[in-house]
């Protein structure tokens, strides 16, 4: 049996590598996503203050701390069993909002974007963010860097500070919003609402505009039929900060609606001995193994799997997108038909950027944010709490036990990406399949393929990285399982 | 002329480093330029191999992020030393070992334990404990081993400077980018070894715009107790505070945005440890000469060893709780 070893993939959280093992026919044996890192957060977090957490758990992830800030402050208000001045969950709300319009926006251009503006056989050279600007101009470049400063200058004029924001506090927040700082985020949030009706039709244009696009997008190569997770509003509404967690079958059906802090009831993680990252699934449905299906408890927690599980959008703008993605992609506009194309999780990115950039503006434009009352502190404690955000990257949970002092005895963590393991390792296997065949020569193009299995998660280095020059550090080295030796070795170039 | 070549590691870390670099926005086009970019694991197509196969001292500069926490990251740094001309520790957790460096208050066990056994939302009959080498039907399956103690670059290589911060302010990358761009251009001498790069020689507390009255204090408070008042001191309100044991550079932001600093700038010029100068600075504003009144208000600090060295228990003298 030879083996093929992918290692180091990169663009994911911290490091990762993919194991494939090939029969003697040549047709794929099996294939092992491992990822061989762990940091013990949940661990060493015991013995700490809970208000500290939303400043130690942003140290989880530096592409998302946001959201690690946002659970984190949460979980702890329900320490103290407060509930935040309104202005205060304001803020916080519209600080995630610009995290986000910045966050998909990186994705979109520098890590997906390569694959569809210059094309997934596209010369691996010019498979990168100058790629795509050299195929939709350098204006285009420029409105990038702009929105992504943009998001940011949101986290650092209501979170104190741009990468690890810091101002949550339990029962509230501890730095106010100025006037002036006002009129700047609605001025950026105009810029924002601009962009992503610009995005919009580069998708149009570029995207959906070329049918080999398309028809890769609804391949069965690139097919899941797996349940979905995400928050929702009162309304069935795609939301980020807050709200219920609804979970749908793979048919559309309900499966779930509940408080983020009944989660234990509905979510458990499998482990594996050769990865360090669990794998998590619904409890009821159970643990099956790398399949989908209504029998098994794998879901997924993106883009794709949030308006899989909500009834629309909360703006007018993202709501047609909302229609226009089901009217195309099943021919229902109301979105009870879900799609279970992985690739499609891009397109639902855009949907989503646009209802953060509205939503944003729509925030930013409320009187109350500069209020002076943002900080009630608490005057009882509760010892146990709950916090989950819609991460880009999946739903994020943070749950603390803590003695009468407010100190963590417990801390439990379900994390973004960590949702879509089995759903990621599922994903590449279906891929390596399609791809690794008797009398086949494995070309670039193939292996990007691979790629872009896992891309489509936005596996959390990705958007940090991919906005310079440079290539996917992919290399395939096939091994003699019998002496050791390297066959060949096929590398991006 | 060849253009010097550039490396950007990741070990132990986050990930807030890169995107700290990437914050500098368009001056990144100038590193482009100006370097060449032969290793950026998370950036370029270039594989360990391939450093493997460079000569050393071929790296001009390395700027290397992230703590030393298993045999992979080990190996990368010994690997990147011999192959830089200069190797940065750069960012909070590859200079002092960071809030990774918090895993030293337990023990590896300990910590795998918490993670695939004890938490609440490992399954029921599960308890399948990660190791190194995993045998399946079509063979073996491989991942790096774990280290009992965290460490931060300087424990287990020789590095020339240290750039730090958590992250390292945008700023401050954009003006140490600008100056090494300068000195290799122009010929000027480097700085002396061991030199701290993007960060002043002062204290936190000299960048903070609060006022001071060296007013000693009864009782300790918690960031969350009360609504501070935004000019004033925050330790004088009884809120402990890192900054007098921080070294400046990042601007004094968190404590301009009403939360007390937690040192992620790492421990000040001519001191060696980040928590006894903290534990310094408590004494002197304590306003009692009674023991046991002292006892009490000392007391009131929650989690000290966690709050003094958040961010250098792994380089500290501490190093590590007993296991």
């Amino acid at each position: 049996m030879k083996q093929i070893l992918i290692d180091p993939i990169t663009r994911l959280e911290g490091h990762g590598k993919i194991h494939l093992f090939i029969n003697d026919d040549g047709g794929l044996a099996n294939c092992y996503f491992q990822v061989p890192e762990l940091r013990g957060f949940e661990k060493f977090a015991q013995g700490r203050p809970v208000e500290e957490m939303c400043r130690i758990t942003t140290r989880i992830c530096g592409v998302c701390p946001e959201a690690h800030h946002m659970a984190a402050a949460k979980a702890a208000d329900a320490v103290y069993g407060v509930t935040i001045p309104s202005a205060a969950y304001k803020l916080r709300e519209l600080l995630y909002l610009g995290f986000y319009a910045g966050d998909h926006t990186t994705h979109f251009y520098a890590l997906s974007g390569p694959d569809f503006v210059c094309g997934p056989d596209a010369p691996a050279a010019e498979r990168n963010i100058l790629g795509v600007i050299a195929k939709v101009g350098i204006d285009a470049g420029k409105k990038v860097i702009a929105q992504r400063a943009a998001g940011q200058r949101f986290v650092e004029i209501i979170g104190g500070k741009k990468v690890h924001p810091v101002t949550s506090l339990p029962g509230g927040m501890s730095k106010r919003v100025t006037k002036e700082e006002q009129a700047e985020m609605i001025k950026l949030g105009e810029q924002m609402v601009e962009f992503a009706k610009f995005t919009v039709q580069v998708l149009n244009d570029v995207v959906l505009a070329n049918k080999g696009y398309v028809d890769l997008i609804v391949s069965d190569m690139f097919t899941h039929k797996t349940y979905n997770m995400g928050l929702v509003d009162a309304n069935n509404k795609v939301t980020f900060y807050d709200g219920k967690v609804r979970v749908t079958g793979p048919d559309g059906s309900e499966h779930a609606k509940y408080e983020p802090k009944d989660y234990l009831s509905y979510v458990s993680e499998h482990t594996e001995s050769y990865s360090y990252l669990k794998y998590p699934y619904l409890k009821k449905v159970g643990w099956k193994g790398f399949v989908d299906g209504m029998e098994s408890g794998v879901y997924k927690a993106t883009p794709l799997g949030r308006l899989n599980v909500s009834d629309g959008m909360a703006t007018p703008l993202a709501q047609a997108e909302y229609e226009r993605f089901y009217e195309t992609l099943t021919g229902d506009r109301t979105g009870k038909t879900p799609v279970h194309s992985t690739l499609a999780t891009h397109w639902a990115r855009v949907v989503e950027l646009v209802y953060a950039c509205e939503a944003a503006l729509e925030k930013a434009k409320d009187e109350e944010i500069t209020s002076d009352h943002i900080l009630d502190p608490p005057t009882g404690i509760v010892g146990e709490g709950v916090g989950t955000v819609e991460a880009p990257r999946g739903t994020l949970t943070h749950h603390y036990k803590t003695d009468k002092n407010g100190i963590v005895t417990e801390a439990n963590l379900i994390v973004g990406t960590t949702n879509n393991n089995a759903p990621i390792t599922m994903s590449i296997k279906k891929a390596a399949e399609g791809l690794i065949k008797k009398g086949v020569t494995i070309t670039d193009g193939m292996l990007n393929r691979i790629e872009m299995a896992f891309r489509a998660y936005d596996p959390c280095f990705g958007c940090a990285t991919h906005s310079l020059p440079g290539q996917m550090p992919l290399e395939l080295v096939i091994h003699d399982a019998e002496t050791g030796e390297v066959i060949e070795t096929i590398r991006r170039n | 002329m060849a253009k010097p070549k550039l490396a950007i590691y990741w070990a132990s870390s986050c990930g807030g480093c890169d995107i700290a670099i990437l914050d500098i926005e368009d001056k990144i086009l100038d590193v482009a330029a100006f370097f060449d970019v032969c290793f950026w694991p998370c950036a370029t197509d270039f594989k360990y191999d391939d450093v493997r196969k460079m000569a050393d001292k071929s790296i001009t500069l390395t700027l290397f992020n992230g703590a030393i926490r298993s045999s992979e990251n080990y190996e990368i740094a010994k690997l990147l030393r011999q192959k830089s001309v200069v190797l940065c520790a750069f960012g909070g957790c590859a200079s002092e070992g960071g809030i990774p460096g918090l895993a030293n208050f337990y023990d590896k066990k300990s910590i795998m334990e918490y993670a695939y056994v004890l938490s609440p939302s490992v399954e029921a009959n599960g308890h399948v404990i990660p190791q190194p080498e995993t045998e399946v039907k079509e063979g073996k399956l491989e991942i790096p081993y774990l280290w009992n103690t965290v460490r931060s670059l300087r424990q287990v290589v020789d590095v020339d400077y240290i750039i730090p911060g958590c992250p390292p302010q945008s700023d401050q990358i954009a003006a140490v980018v600008a100056a090494v761009i300068d000195i290799l251009q122009n010929g000027k001498p480097l700085p002396p070894k061991g030199t701290v790069l993007g960060a002043s020689e002062k204290s936190c507390c000299d960048d903070c715009p609060r006022q001071r009255n060296i007013k000693k204090i009864k009782q300790f408070k918690r960031p969350f107790e009360s609504v501070t008042d935004p000019d004033l001191c925050l330790m004088e309100q009884g809120i402990v505070c890192m900054g007098p044991a921080t070294r400046a550079g990042c601007g004094a932001k968190c404590v301009k945005a009403g939360v007390p600093c937690r040192g992620c700038y790492g421990l000040p010029a001519n001191c060696r440890d980040q928590g006894a100068k903290m534990a310094s600075a408590i004494a002197s504003v304590i306003d009692s000469t009674d023991p046991k009144e002292i006892d009490h208000i000392i007391s009131g600090i929650a989690d000290p060893l966690g709050t003094f060295y958040r961010f250098s228990l792994a380089d500290s003298m501490l190093r590590r709780v007993q296991s």
